[in-house]
């Protein structure tokens, strides 16, 4: 399905900025919207086994989205999103910071900024992360690896269990 | 205290450290005189290094060298290879989801 979808991830660890391109089979008012409304974005924006789960959003210049990871032993990781810029279906600037579950934000956080674009049908999505430390990025994946660690356990239990059957 | 090796590799003096003794193990000496700073601007940026394990000191006679732990250059690159990954993952689950949009939009 995406054989030939171009995806380059790099990291400038001096600029501290992580730079994602992405391009889509889809047109970009799809696109546009999987990236902006939270019943899309929590169908996709987690990586399994992990799933997202959006409190309440706001798509506007100063709205929020306040939303949770959920790891698959139900631990969750919340998190605010501020709108801060709105191109509609060109560009939207976002910070991002961790936050408990009462909406405290963990500051600091990190500046994102996505820009669409559509040429012949295909979407290309352009995202450029700005991380004020780099080990904000550690806890980040430390969340995501636990989760997928515990899916793998979960998954050598139940071989366990079903090779005991037989 | 824990050093953040991002931070570490993120100052532009001790990224050119790095590419220096990646060639061959240099004394502190031999490193400032590469440089247009004091001899204890760089033995702060060589101690940061060595916190973060990122280099290496051996003793050869009266002098100490220091050189760089290529193995630990390598673990950064395959932490921010993880990266790339849960972003692999979470693209897929993304195209998935827009075919689902378009069957739906017919």
């Amino acid at each position: 399905m995406n054989d030939n979808l171009l995806f380059d991830f790099t990291v400038d660890k001096a600029a501290k900025k992580v730079y994602i391109t992405r391009e889509f089979d889809a047109e970009l008012s799809l696109v546009w919207d999987a990236f902006t409304k939270k019943e899309l974005l929590d169908q996709w924006i987690a990586p399994h086994p992990m799933t997202s789960k959006t409190k309440y959003q706001d798509f506007k210049v100063g709205g929020k989205r306040f939303y949770a990871m959920i790891s698959p032993d139900g631990q969750e990781r919340w998190a605010i999103q501020e709108y801060t810029s709105i191109t509609p279906k060109t560009n939207f600037k976002m910070y991002n910071a961790f936050a408990d579950k009462d909406e405290n934000p963990e500051l600091p956080g990190s500046e994102w900024d996505h820009t669409f674009r559509e040429q012949n049908g295909t979407t290309t999505v352009s995202i450029t992360i700005y991380n004020e430390s780099l080990e904000r990025m550690e806890r980040i994946l430390d969340g995501f690896t636990k989760g997928m660690k515990m899916s793998l356990h979960n998954l050598e239990n139940l071989l366990a269990t079903l090779s005991q059957r037989h | 205290m824990r050093r953040d090796i991002f931070q570490a590799i993120a100052d532009p003096t001790r990224r050119a450290i790095i590419t220096l003794i990646a060639l061959q193990a240099m004394t502190p000496n031999a490193i400032a005189d590469n440089f247009n700073t004091t001899r204890q601007a760089v033995s702060k940026h060589l101690r940061i290094l060595t916190e973060c394990n990122l280099v290496k000191q051996e003793q050869q006679g009266r002098e100490i060298y220091y050189s760089l732990e290529i193995e630990k250059m390598k673990e950064i690159d395959k932490w921010l290879d993880q990266f790339r990954k849960i972003w692999e993952a979470r693209f897929n689950q993304l195209d998935k989801l827009l075919l689902t949009m378009k069957k739906q939009k017919k």
